[in-house]
C-alpha cells in the first residue's frame, strides 16, 4: 500500500522509481476493483515484460481535454496499453477528441481493443495527420498492429522510452497529482461506456480491415495532389498485405492485377525507382521480400577493410587501429582477414596504417570471389577486369607474392587505381595491361585460374550508386549481358584445361538481374567445354535453374547469390567454373555429342552409343571423366548447326523453339551417323592439332581449326540448313 | 620493355645506394629467384625474371606496370625514385630516422621533419646522407635526406629542419596519378 491514503493531501513526488509505484490509496484500490470487474486476461508477455512492473513502467495516464503536445499523446498512448482496456479507452476516448472524427475515435478504440496484443504504439501522428480517409488510417493502424514482430515493438517501445523521457520528468509530478484526481472517479464510468464500445469494436473492425484500392477519383486527386510519403508507405504495406492473403482480404470484385499496379505505382514514387526496375525486381522477389530489398538499398553496408598478409597480421592491424580510434570487429567466421568498421575518429582511408598498405578498403562481397578462386601458390592468374585492384591484391596476398597475376583492366583511367593499390599493397608479382577482355586470348592464355568480375548494370549496388535505380532499362540491361557473354567467352578460352593445379574460372558480378547472372553462365555452359563446380562457400542463396520463360542447366544450382537485405552485403552473384577440355566445340564436334541424349529420344537409335565413344576418344586431351556437362554443352552446340553462322548475339533459343530444332536435329543425327567417318577424321586432325598446340603455353584462338573442320565436313556455307534439307531429301530418296 | 643502358644503370645504382649502401647486389641476386630492371616508358620496374618472360607478351603500348616500378628517369636524364621502392629500400636502408607519433602526420603531407619530430636516428649519419624514415611503431613511412649529422641534430635547434623530405606514403593518394 501506498503511503498516501488520503486523496485530497496531494504531496510532491520525487522522481524516482519508488515514489512512482507509491501512488497511493485510490490507485492502488482502484487496481483491485477494477481486477474484479473485468474479464480481461492480464496479457503480460506481449508487452514485451512479465513482471507486475507494469505499473512504475508508465507514468500514471492522465485526462487530456483540448490541446495538448502530442509527444505527451504518443506517451500516453504507449503506456497506457500496459493498463487495463477500460481505462486505456477512456484516456484514448479523451486524447482522441482533439479535433479528431468521432468515427476516427470509435476506430481508435476499437483498434486498442483488438491490438492491444499487438501494437502498443499507436503512432499519434500518424493518425492526426491522416487526411486521406478514416479507412486508410484505420487500416494503417490495423495493419501497423499486426505486422511487427515483438522485437521490433519492443525496440520502438525503447524508443518511444527515450523519447519521452525529457518531458516525463518535469510532466510526470504535475501529471501524476491530476491523473491520481480524475482515475478513482473515472473509473466508474467507463465500466457502463465499455460494454457500448465492445458492441462497436466488432462492426468498426470490418470495415477497416479492407483496404480499399484507390477509385478513379482518388486516383485523380492523387496525380493532382500528391500523397504524402507515409501514407504511400502504409498503403505499400497494406497492398503487400492483402496480396499475401489474396483469397481472404482481397475486395470483392477487384483483380489481382490492379493491387498490383498500383503497388507498382506506390514502390515507384516511395522508392524512387524507374518503372522497369520494380518490374523486373517483381519478378525476382517474392512481395515480403521485395520491400525488404529495396529497404535495404536506402542505407549504406556497413564499411569493411581486408587485412593485408603481406604486411601484417589481423590481430596486430586491429590493434593499431583500435589504438587510432577505430570501432570495429571481425568480419564474420568465413573470412580470416576480413574487418568491419563500425565508426571512427580519423578517416579510414587516411591512417598510416592504410597509406602504408597494411589494410584495403573493400566491399564484403568482394571477397568471396576470390575466396571461391583460391589461386595456389606459384600458379599463373588472371584477372580480367582488375580495377580498382581490390581482388587482384586479395589473389596476390592468397598466393603470397609467388606466381604471377595479369591484371587487365579496358579503362585506362581506372588502371592507375590498380597500379596505385598494387604497389601500396607491396604486390611484386603482377603485369598490369590495358587490353580490351575480349581480345586477351589472342594475346596470351594458357593461364590456370581467370577471374571475371565482369561490368554490369550495378543493380546489386544501388545503396552506393542510386543513379541505378532511374537510369537502367531495357537496352542497358541487353547491352551489358551481351559484353558479359562475350567476355565469358573469351576468359574461358584463356584457362588451360591442362592446368596441374587449376583450370578454374570464377564469373562474378555485382548485380541482381538473371540476364546478366544465370543466363550468361547458362551461355557458357553451352558454348565451351565448361562445368560449373561448388564454389567453396556455405552460405548465399542458390541460383535460379528456371526463371520466367526460361530454363537453365540443372548446374546452376551450384552457383551463388547475395542480397543487401538477407546478407548484409552488396548484391553479387558468383558462378565457378571448371574448364576440362581445352578443345572449343564447334559446330560438327557438337553434333555428334547432341546426337547421344536428343536422338535417343528420337529415333532410339542404338547407334548413338559409338557416337558417344567417339566423342571420349576426341576429348582424351582433355578430361574424359565428366560427361555431365558435355551432352548440354554438346546439345545447344547441335542446335548450332541447325542456325548455323548466326554469330555473336543470338542465344541458343529457349523453350519451344528448342523442341522444334531438336526434332530436327533428329533427322540430322540420322545423317551424322552416315557421315560418322568423315567427322571423326576431322575430329582426330583437330584433336591432334589441339594436342600440339597445348604443348606451347600460349596458343592462339584454334579458329583456323574450326574452319578447317567444318570444310572438311562439307556442310558450311550460307545457307546451310537448306542444304541440309537437300541432302535429307536426298538421302530419303536414296 | 627494354633493359636498362649502362650509363642508366649507374645513374640509378648511384641513386640507390644513398639509401642501401651497397647492399644493392642483394637486391638482383635473391634466393628466390633472379630480378632484374627494365625500362618502359621512362620507367624503371624491377620484376623476377619469371615474370619478365611473360610480361614480353604484352604490347608496348598496352602495358601498364610491371612488378615494381622503382622511379623514373626525367628528360634530363636524371634519376628520381618513387615511394613505390620504399617497401625494398626499407629493409636495406643503412640510415634510419624515427618519427614521432605527433610529427607523423606531417611528414606524410609533405612537409620536412624538424628536430622537434625527431624520435630517433642512427649513429653517424652524415650530412646530406639518404635516410629512411620510420614511425615509432617501426613502418616505413618514407625516405628523404638528413640536412644534418647526427652531432649537429644534437645541438640545433627544435624548429630547424634534421631530414628534408623526398618521398612519403601518403603520396599515394595525393600523387596517385603521377604513380603511372
Amino acid at each position: 500500500m501506498g503511503r498516501k491514503l488520503d486523496p485530497t493531501n496531494t504531496v510532491k513526488r520525487g522522481p524516482g522509481r519508488k515514489s512512482r509505484k507509491q501512488k497511493g490509496a485510490e490507485t492502488e484500490l482502484a487496481k483491485f476493483i477494477t481486477d474484479e470487474e473485468a474479464a480481461v486476461p492480464k496479457r503480460l508477455s506481449s508487452r514485451g515484460f512479465t513482471d507486475e512492473n507494469s505499473q512504475w513502467l508508465k507514468p500514471a495516464k492522465r485526462k487530456r481535454e483540448g490541446d495538448e503536445p502530442e509527444s505527451d499523446d504518443s506517451d500516453e498512448h504507449w503506456e497506457e496499453e500496459e493498463e487495463e482496456e477500460e481505462q486505456t479507452k477512456q484516456t484514448k476516448k479523451g486524447a482522441k477528441d482533439q479535433g479528431k472524427k468521432s468515427a476516427k475515435l470509435g476506430i481508435k478504440e476499437v483498434e486498442e481493443e483488438e491490438d492491444d496484443d499487438d501494437d502498443e504504439m499507436v503512432d499519434d501522428y500518424g493518425a492526426v495527420d491522416d487526411s486521406s480517409g478514416e479507412e486508410a488510417a484505420a487500416a494503417e493502424e490495423d495493419s501497423d498492429g499486426e505486422e511487427l514482430l515483438p522485437i521490433e515493438r519492443a525496440a520502438k517501445k525503447e524508443k518511444k522510452k527515450k523519447e519521452t523521457m525529457a518531458q516525463e520528468s518535469d510532466d510526470d509530478d504535475d501529471d501524476d497529482d491530476e491523473e491520481e484526481d480524475e482515475d478513482g472517479g473515472d473509473k466508474e464510468k467507463k465500466s457502463d461506456a465499455d460494454s457500448d464500445e465492445e458492441d462497436t469494436v466488432q462492426a468498426n473492425m470490418d470495415e477497416m480491415d479492407a483496404f480499399r484500392l484507390p477509385d478513379a477519383e482518388e486516383c485523380e486527386k492523387e496525380s493532382i495532389i500528391p500523397l504524402d510519403l507515409k501514407t504511400i508507405y502504409q498503403r505499400i504495406k497494406d497492398n503487400v498485405d492483402v496480396l499475401c492473403n489474396f483469397s481472404t482480404k482481397r475486395e470483392v470484385g477487384k483483380e489481382r492485377s490492379e493491387y498490383i499496379s498500383l503497388l507498382k505505382k506506390d514502390l515507384c514514387t516511395y522508392y524512387s525507382y524507374n518503372n522497369f526496375l520494380i518490374e523486373k525486381l517483381m519478378d525476382l522477389f517474392p512481395l515480403s521480400e521485395l520491400v525488404d530489398f529495396l529497404e535495404a538499398n536506402e542505407i549504406q553496408r556497413p564499411v569493411t577493410i581486408r587485412t593485408n598478409t603481406l604486411k601484417t597480421r589481423r590481430r596486430d592491424l586491429a590493434q593499431a587501429l583500435i589504438n587510432r580510434g577505430v570501432n570495429l570487429d571481425p568480419l564474420g567466421k568465413w573470412s580470416k582477414v576480413g574487418l568491419v568498421i563500425y565508426d571512427s575518429s580519423v578517416p579510414v582511408g587516411a591512417t598510416p596504417e592504410y597509406l602504408s598498405g597494411q589494410y584495403m578498403l573493400q566491399g564484403a562481397s568482394s571477397f568471396l570471389p576470390v575466396m571461391a578462386l583460391s589461386p595456389q601458390e606459384g600458379e599463373l592468374v588472371l584477372d580480367m577486369s582488375s580495377a580498382p585492384g581490390g581482388k587482384t591484391t586479395y589473389i596476390a596476398q592468397l598466393m603470397r607474392n609467388t606466381g604471377m597475376i595479369v591484371a587487365n583492366d579496358a579503362n585506362a583511367d581506372r588502371l592507375k587505381s590498380v597500379v596505385g593499390n598494387v604497389h601500396r599493397l607491396g604486390v611484386t608479382n603482377t603485369v598490369i595491361c590495358n587490353y580490351d577482355g575480349r581480345q586477351f586470348p589472342k594475346v596470351m592464355s594458357g593461364f590456370d585460374r581467370v577471374l571475371l568480375d565482369a561490368p554490369c548494370s550495378g543493380t546489386g549496388v544501388i545503396a552506393k550508386d542510386p543513379a541505378v535505380k532511374t537510369s537502367k532499362d531495357e537496352a542497358d540491361i541487353q547491352r551489358s549481358a551481351h559484353l558479359q557473354k562475350e567476355l565469358i567467352l573469351s576468359a574461358i578460352d584463356s584457362v588451360n584445361a591442362e592446368s596441374s593445379s587449376g583450370g578454374y574460372l570464377v564469373y562474378c558480378t555485382c548485380s541482381i538481374m538473371v540476364e546478366e547472372n544465370e543466363w550468361v553462365v547458362d551461355y557458357a555452359l553451352k558454348k565451351r567445354n565448361v562445368k560449373l563446380v561448388p564454389i567453396g562457400l556455405d552460405f548465399g542463396k542458390e541460383g535460379f535453374t528456371r526463371f520466367k520463360e526460361r530454363r537453365f542447366h540443372p548446374t546452376l544450382r551450384l552457383t551463388r547469390r547475395f542480397y543487401p537485405h538477407s546478407h548484409n552485403m552488396d548484391g553479387f552473384f558468383v558462378a565457378k567454373f571448371k574448364k576440362f577440355s581445352n578443345v572449343v566445340p564447334t559446330a560438327t564436334a557438337g553434333k555428334d555429342i547432341t546426337d547421344a541424349p536428343e536422338a535417343t529420344a528420337v529415333t532410339g537409335s542404338p547407334e548413338e552409343k559409338p557416337s558417344k565413344s567417339d566423342k571420349k576418344k576426341k576429348t582424351v586431351p582433355g578430361k574424359a571423366g565428366d560427361l555431365k556437362g558435355k551432352p548440354q554443352a554438346n546439345g545447344t552446340a547441335a542446335k548450332k548447326t541447325a542456325n548455323i553462322k548466326k554469330k555473336g548475339k543470338r542465344d541458343s533459343p529457349a523453350g519451344p523453339k528448342k523442341a522444334k530444332i531438336a526434332k530436327m536435329d533428329g533427322e540430322t543425327v540420322q545423317e551424322a551417323e552416315a557421315k560418322k567417318p568423315a567427322v571423326k577424321t576431322a575430329d582426330d586432325t583437330k584433336a591432334s592439332k589441339a594436342e600440339k598446340k597445348e604443348g606451347s603455353r600460349f596458343e592462339k584462338k584454334q579458329g583456323k581449326n574450326r574452319k578447317a573442320t567444318t570444310k572438311a565436313n562439307g556442310r558450311m556455307g550460307k545457307n546451310k540448313f537448306r542444304k541440309l534439307k537437300n541432302m535429307l531429301r536426298k538421302k530419303g530418296g536414296e | 620493355m627494354r633493359p636498362l643502358t649502362d650509363e642508366e644503370t649507374k645513374t640509378m645504382f648511384e641513386k640507390l645506394s644513398k639509401y642501401i649502401g651497397d647492399n644493392i647486389k642483394l637486391l638482383v641476386d635473391r634466393p628466390d629467384g633472379s630480378y632484374c630492371f627494365r625500362l618502359h616508358n621512362d620507367r624503371v620496374y624491377y620484376m623476377s625474371e619469371k615474370i619478365l618472360k611473360l610480361a614480353t607478351h604484352i604490347s608496348r603500348d598496352k602495358l601498364v606496370s610491371v612488378g615494381t616500378c622503382f622511379g623514373k628517369f626525367t628528360k634530363t636524364i636524371k634519376f628520381r625514385l618513387h615511394i613505390t621502392a620504399l617497401d625494398f629500400l626499407a629493409p636495406y636502408a643503412k640510415f634510419k630516422v624515427w618519427v614521432k607519433s605527433g610529427a607523423e602526420q606531417s611528414f606524410l603531407y609533405g612537409n620536412h621533419v624538424l628536430k622537434a619530430g625527431l624520435g630517433r636516428i642512427t649513429e653517424n649519419t652524415m650530412q646530406y646522407q639518404g635516410v629512411v624514415v620510420y614511425s615509432m611503431t617501426d613502418v616505413p613511412l618514407g625516405f628523404g635526406v638528413a640536412a644534418k649529422s647526427t652531432l649537429e641534430c644534437r645541438q640545433v635547434d627544435p624548429m630547424s629542419i634534421v631530414v628534408f623530405h623526398q618521398a612519403d606514403v601518403g603520396e599515394f593518394i595525393r600523387n596517385e596519378d603521377t604513380l603511372t
